[in-house]
């Protein structure tokens, strides 16, 4: 076997070793689960040892995640494990957590691909879900709803745009500009149209897709009932992947992030191309706030995107700036969720800890002990002026 | 055009050549156009700006200073402005986290975990050893609230100087790990949580005790007044300044926030100062945090760690005062004016509401900072001046 796929099977033992400890097997004996996880931690070192360094210590971590979560599991009372552990009820909200997040990981793909960083995420997402509601509420549609979402995302990036390209700005000093902008913009906004009433009960709600297979074990209860928007998000991980790497768009896109110096030379205009980008990227990001609003709890609050922006942009750290793997990423993260959604049932206080999983987790990633994450070369560089 | 700065120059440098370029005066004209637009905004929602900045102003109690103000007003000028320099308090040390960085050419976008982190520690200490003599009990918890905010930065630090991980990204990862850890040490059930049996649903922590409360210099005690930590960070901005401009270490820091190749090659080590620096900062953050919980807090809700946003103001705090001593002083009262002043509790709703005066705030911080990050307003600046030396020569 290759070291790379010791690496995938190591992780895969990891998880069964959680997996043998819960609903629907739910092993009340630790012997099984210690086996399994050790089994993972073995063959992780012997991919490590094969020269796949990533996957390897992916696989050593897994089993020991695998070996807490299983241990625990066994220490916990059946009743309550039953009542956790509900696969496709925590696929379904693994699905509904990540949506936001995977639309804003795409986002930041966009502009960061194009040499443009993009720590505005989260005031992009938040005045997307503002606007979002605002047009729903507005228009009387949904529809209203997600075309103002998605234009003042656009436009708000644009700002982004005029100052980190334009103006030639510090593009971490005008991102937090922006993320501070949305909140008092989105503030003061929701305060002045809807005062202490906020938003109508009645705002019009992006509807769900019913698909005929409720009767199907599990896939039914993942995804028989979803969000259009969750759909639409995972259909923009390919729609992304196409773009990006498959068409000439895609190519210039990145030319302008890898060396914005060849691709003008090369007669491509770097300034057109990251504007592109920089709005497509708050547009998405808008998307995702407009799910938050209009797809998933039905209003608008002030700072209601509580740092999923953040996490966004984490995701595609994690996933080293490719859709699938972001998509994986804002999968755990979503996953993580969902999870402290119901541990409450154990323990209130540590359900709130597992919020601080996706951070820890990339912290991880960016320092290079599981693998660098490698940002394109001209991140940050604005083009010089000749 | 050989005005443009280098498109690869370290922060540091630019803001050096803004700071030779402008003065003083692209600060003002950058406060002059994010009030201008904020004023459009009171504008548009049908009231008058001249006196919504009257009622802000008022309510930030600086008309205290003004010897015509009667004696009557002056009452409750002064309890404004003790509330105003209770924030300017953290507001000072959360900038100086944020201009130490930058002078070694990092950006700390971290003070806002450093500070929470630095309040954990705070209230932990002051909260125990109950007796304990007052002096010693203080100087214990802000010593703790330093060294956990330092310890917290220098995380980011390490990280850079052994991983060459970006600090930016290191620093916002570390600020939501930190909220989400606090959030879980005073949550329900949580390790830190208050002891008291008829608080048990409340998630909040323990009172610290007494002898850990910094003491009142001006005003009443019972009605929050203000305490000595104002002198601690007016203090810190001395050392600030000296550490920066009168050591060997100060040297480094500037030499490396200038070009770290070249100091690299001049025999300085850029590893270690990228510790030392983040340590510093986070020891700034940190004891905002402890002077919060010390001064006037007295404890930590998950609420406050939720909401609080002082860390996040340091970012326009020190880029508004050019990341020096005396720009980040001025800046810190001008935003802890604002936040004071657009506060429920002390801006006249009759004139302005109070809910959309705080996002106001939000909005005038965001300008700034926008209007900050780009050399544009700067280089033009320096066009015209070059212009009018030239001309009669």
């Amino acid at each position: 076997m290759t070291p790379k796929r010791l690496g995938w099977a190591g992780i895969a033992l990891g998880f069964l070793a959680f997996f043998i400890a819960v609903p629907p097997i739910m092993l009340r004996s630790i012997v099984p689960i210690v086996v399994v996880a050790a089994a993972g931690v073995v063959v992780g070192v012997l991919a490590v040892r094969g020269g796949e360094r990533r996957l390897g210590y992916g696989a050593i971590v897994a089993g020991v995640l695998g070996l807490g979560g299983g241990y625990a599991a066994t220490r916990s009372g059946e009743a309550n494990l039953e009542q956790v552990v509900v696969w496709g009820a925590l696929l379904a909200s693994t699905l509904r957590y990540a949506t936001p997040l995977t639309l804003g990981a795409l986002g930041g793909l966009f502009s960061e691909r194009s040499g443009v960083i993009n720590i505005a995420l989260e005031g992009m997402m938040l005045m997307g879900a503002f606007f979002g509601a605002w047009g729903a509420d507005v228009t009387g549609s949904w529809v209203g709803g997600i075309a103002v979402a998605l234009v003042a995302g656009a436009l708000f990036a644009g700002l982004h745009a005029l100052f980190a390209i334009t103006f030639r700005a510090d593009q971490i000093v005008s991102g937090t500009a922006l993320n501070l902008l949305a909140v008092g913009i989105t503030g003061y906004m929701y305060v002045a149209i809807y005062g202490d009433q906020g938003t109508p009960d009645d705002l019009p709600a992006v509807p769900d897709v019913s698909l005929p297979i409720k009767s199907v074990p599990l896939l039914g209860d993942v995804f028989g009932q979803l969000n259009l928007l969750v759909w639409v998000a995972l259909a923009m991980v390919l729609v992304t992947w196409v773009i990006v790497f498959r068409t000439p768009g895609g190519l210039r896109l990145r030319s302008a992030g890898e060396n914005p110096l060849a691709a003008e030379t090369a007669g491509l205009s770097v300034v057109r191309t990251r504007y592109l980008a920089v709005m497509t990227s708050g547009a998405l990001a808008a998307l995702g706030g407009a799910f938050l609003s209009i797809g998933f709890v039905h209003t608008f609050s002030q700072n209601m995107t509580a740092g999923r922006g953040f996490i966004a942009l984490a995701a595609l750290i994690f996933g080293r700036w490719r859709p699938g793997t972001a998509l994986a990423a804002t999968l755990l993260f979503g996953f993580g969720s969902a999870l402290a959604q119901r541990l409450p049932v154990f323990s209130p206080s540590g359900a709130v800890l597992f919020q601080a999983l996706p951070y820890v987790l990339t912290l991880i990633a960016v320092t290079g002990l599981i693998g660098r994450s490698i940002p394109p070369a001209a991140l940050g560089r604005p083009l010089p002026k000749s | 055009m050989s005005d443009e700065l280098p498109p690869d120059a370290t922060v540091a440098a630019k803001l050096a050549t803004y700071v030779r370029a402008g003065g003083v005066i692209t600060p003002l004209i950058t406060l002059l156009v994010a009030f201008l637009i904020g004023g459009l905004a009171v504008l548009i929602t049908g009231h008058d700006p001249i006196a919504t900045y009257k009622a802000i102003f008022n309510g930030t109690g600086l008309n205290w200073l003004f010897p015509w103000t009667s004696a009557q007003d002056r009452t409750i000028a002064a309890l404004n402005l003790q509330q105003t320099l209770i924030v300017t308090t953290p507001l000072i040390l959360t900038g100086l986290a944020v201009a130490f960085a930058f002078r070694c050419g990092l950006f700390n976008i971290g003070g806002q975990g450093q500070y929470v982190v630095g309040g954990i520690g705070a209230v932990w200490v002051g909260q125990a050893f109950a007796g304990m003599p007052s002096v010693l009990h203080i100087t214990l918890a802000i010593l703790t609230g330093v060294v956990f905010g330092a310890i917290w930065a220098g995380i980011a630090g390490l990280l850079k100087a052994l991983a060459g991980t970006n600090e930016v990204i290191s620093t916002i990862m570390l600020n939501w790990i930190a909220i989400w850890t606090g959030s879980y040490l005073f949550n329900l059930g949580g390790p830190l949580q208050n002891t008291n049996p008829a608080q048990k649903d409340v998630p909040v922590s323990n009172d610290v005790a007494a002898s850990a409360k910094l003491p009142v210099f001006w005003g009443d005690p019972q009605l929050q007044g203000l305490h000595i930590g104002l002198f601690i960070a007016l203090a810190a901005l001395l050392v600030f300044w000296v550490l920066l401009n009168r050591t060997t270490l100060g040297f480094e820091v500037r030499a490396v926030g200038f070009n770290p190749d070249a100091a690299a090659s001049s025999g300085i080590s850029v590893a270690r100062n990228y510790i030392v620096v983040m340590a510093i900062c986070g020891a700034f953050a940190g004891l905002a945090g402890t002077l919060d919980v010390l001064g006037w807090q007295f404890r930590i809700a998950v609420n406050d760690i939720q909401i609080n946003q002082l860390g996040f103001f340091g970012i326009a705090v020190a880029l508004l005062g050019r990341n020096t001593a005396v720009g980040t002083f001025f800046s810190a009262l001008l935003f802890g004016g604002l936040i004071t002043g657009t506060s429920v509790r002390n801006l006249d709703p009759n004139v302005f509401e109070p809910a959309l005066a705080t996002n106001l705030t939000y909005i005038i911080q965001g300008l700034v900072v926008l209007l900050v990050s780009t050399d544009v307003l700067v280089i033009w600046l320096w066009q015209l001046r070059r212009r009018r030396r030239t001309v009669p020569a």
